[in-house]
């Protein structure tokens, strides 16, 4: 089934991508050729096999819950594009309906 | 060229500690080389020449007042520009980060100042390390030393094309699906995959996590395994990391030696799509291992021609995840006004090129609701099934062969409009990194149809990198005899 240009414009918004009309069509057949390519996965795939999600094996991993030192204030704030009283400053994020 | 340049980095940190040379001139030579070839290569974002010689007068002072020197004091190392360095602007190729500077080192860039070795700069790459060219670069397209019209690979290109131009000795790169191998070979050097969780991936920005993984670049295998040991190690900051002694790399790769080793070829790799002088350097190849001892075998994994098309679904979902702290909101690119949510996607828009695009739409694709099983599940599962297949090759041989990549470099501009032809770069690379175990890339002559260096993969299970220098140092010995002289002194690119 082929992706539709008005899916991948669904995709760019659930990615918060402002993707232009160009990008779209030119976007659209690329990820339909990817897709269709990759979903050669589903041929060997079988019912049963286990999913690996990290090949070390690992589990989880606990560290000791002492303090250490960490970034002053000014340092996290270094590369903020905007900030406010020692605080990131952003925009706002509930908009009226 | 200048003397101190041409030296290997076992060379230079000989020299230095033993005052034949300081870190100061050999940082010089080095910084000349840059400014003389540079311009043509194009390896470096950021050349950090005030920076590297206050290190390497301090490497100077510390011999001086009869301090103990780490194991690469004085040493110029490039660093690829995802690793976090404190003072030094780290962008991962995207303008997104265009001017930022991390408020922290990564562990390897921490346990390099720790070896006293000399960040002189950083390097280019394909944009968040997607890409195998170079040409994914937000800023600019590195070149082939070896010829100018040719891609370096990538996505570490901007580290391999230093190495190979000798504009420095050592540089670290990371491997996700073959970014430091595939470069590796396709501008004549010597490159590392390690083990997965070898090497500590705190500070270094994350693209796919379950794959990515920190590697060295040497234009020799002991040069390789000295930066390979100095990066290793385990890291609490990094909780996939493991907790295991570093394999003996260098003392592998001072004695390389493959008598009585078994050895497989896999059978997957070579056919269609395979350059004709690739598989015959790599012909060659088979039969010095075996003049030289090794016991050859054919071995097939048969899951492994389903490696490409996985890692373009799992690699894809977890840069879908992790890009999404790139918003505009704490660091990096902010553009425009309105709700934060448009703000975001008005910064994501501008700051990021057309493959991360296309990555994060993929992943977010085959993370959707409805599609997951079938896309993301799927590829997990395979991810099982090629474990599955190495776990049964390495009950039968020591390691694994096959060409690094199917192509000598290409031609800059060939696939850079042509995803799946940029993706086939990859295809022998990819396994290595969905099982987490180690490989690399030595080089082993040039195709007669092009004159372009040919590398030879040898894949290891996890935790034995120690087997790859063994093999590769063999490799390397025999062939500098049968030739005469290291392979890059024939790169003909640069004067």
């Amino acid at each position: 089934m082929p992706i539709t240009r008005d899916e991948v414009a669904h995709l760019a918004r659930l990615s918060r991508l402002a993707l232009s009309d160009e990008e779209l069509d030119h976007l659209a057949p690329q990820l339909d050729q990817i897709i269709s390519s990759v979903a050669q996965v589903q041929e060997v795939a079988a019912d049963g096999i286990p999913p690996t999600t990290h090949a070390t094996g690992l589990t989880n991993i606990y560290r000791a819950d002492d303090p250490v030192p960490c970034l002053t204030p000014e340092e996290a704030l270094s590369g903020a594009p905007a900030v406010e009283l020692q605080r990131f400053k952003v925009p706002r994020i509930l908009v009226e309906e | 060229m200048n003397e101190l340049t041409k030296k290997t980095a076992a060379e230079l940190a000989a020299a230095i500690a033993a005052g034949e040379a300081s870190a100061t001139e050999v940082t010089r030579a080095h910084l000349d080389r840059i400014g003389a070839v540079d311009g043509a290569v194009k390896a470096f974002l950021h050349v950090a020449a005030e920076d590297a010689l206050a290190q390497a007068r301090e490497v100077d002072r510390k011999r001086a007042a009869g301090e103990p020197l780490g194991a690469l004091a004085g040493v110029p190392v490039a660093v690829k520009d995802l690793f976090t360095t404190v003072g030094m602007p780290t962008t991962c190729g995207s303008k997104i980060l265009e001017g930022w500077v991390p408020p922290y080192d990564a562990t390897i860039t921490k346990r390099l100042r720790g070896a006293d070795a000399v960040l002189i700069g950083k390097t280019n790459m394909d944009e968040f390390a997607m890409g195998s060219s170079t040409e994914n670069s937000g800023f600019w397209t590195s070149h082939n030393p070896w010829d100018l019209t040719k891609v370096p690979g990538g996505s570490s290109g901007g580290s391999a094309a230093a190495v190979a131009a000798y504009e420095t000795p050592l540089a670290l790169g990371t491997d996700t699906g073959g970014s430091i191998r595939q470069p590796a070979a396709v501008c004549g050097i010597v490159g590392t995959k390690p083990t997965y969780g070898g090497n500590s991936r705190y500070g270094v920005v994350a693209f796919a996590s379950s794959l990515d993984t920190p590697g060295p670049f040497g234009r020799t295998v002991l040069d390789a395994a000295l930066l390979h040991e100095v990066m290793s190690g385990h890291d609490p900051m990094d909780s996939t990391s493991i907790d295991a002694p570093v394999p003996p790399v260098v003392e592998a790769a001072r004695h390389g030696d493959v008598a009585g080793l078994r050895i497989g070829i896999v059978s997957e790799f070579s056919g269609d799509g395979y350059q004709p002088g690739v598989m015959s350097r790599f012909t060659e190849a088979v039969e010095l291992l075996e003049s030289l001892g090794a016991k050859v075998t054919e071995i097939s994994c048969p899951h492994f021609k389903y490696a490409l098309p996985a890692y373009y679904l799992i690699a894809p979902s977890e840069v879908s995840s992790n890009l999404a702290r790139f918003d505009g909101m704490r660091y990096g690119l902010r553009v425009g006004g309105g709700s934060a949510e448009e703000v975001m996607a008005a910064s994501r828009e501008a700051g990021f090129g057309a493959e991360v695009k296309r990555r994060i739409m993929l992943g977010t694709y085959a993370l959707s609701s409805g599609y997951y099983d079938a896309y993301y599940g799927k590829a997990q599962q395979v991810r099982t099934l090629i474990i599955r297949d190495f776990d049964n090759a390495f009950s039968q041989v020591d390691v694994l062969i096959s060409p690094p990549t199917p192509t000598t470099a290409f031609d800059i501009g060939e696939r850079a409009d042509d995803p799946m032809a940029m993706y086939l770069a990859d295809l022998c690379t990819i396994p290595s990194n969905l099982a987490g175990n180690a490989a690399i890339s030595v080089p082993i002559g040039l195709a007669p149809e092009d004159g372009l260096p040919v590398g030879l993969q040898v894949m290891a299970p996890p935790l034995a990198d120690d087997r790859l220098y063994r093999v590769a140092a063999a490799v390397e010995a025999a062939f500098e005899n049968r030739w005469g002289h290291p392979l890059l002194t024939e790169a003909k690119g640069l004067s």
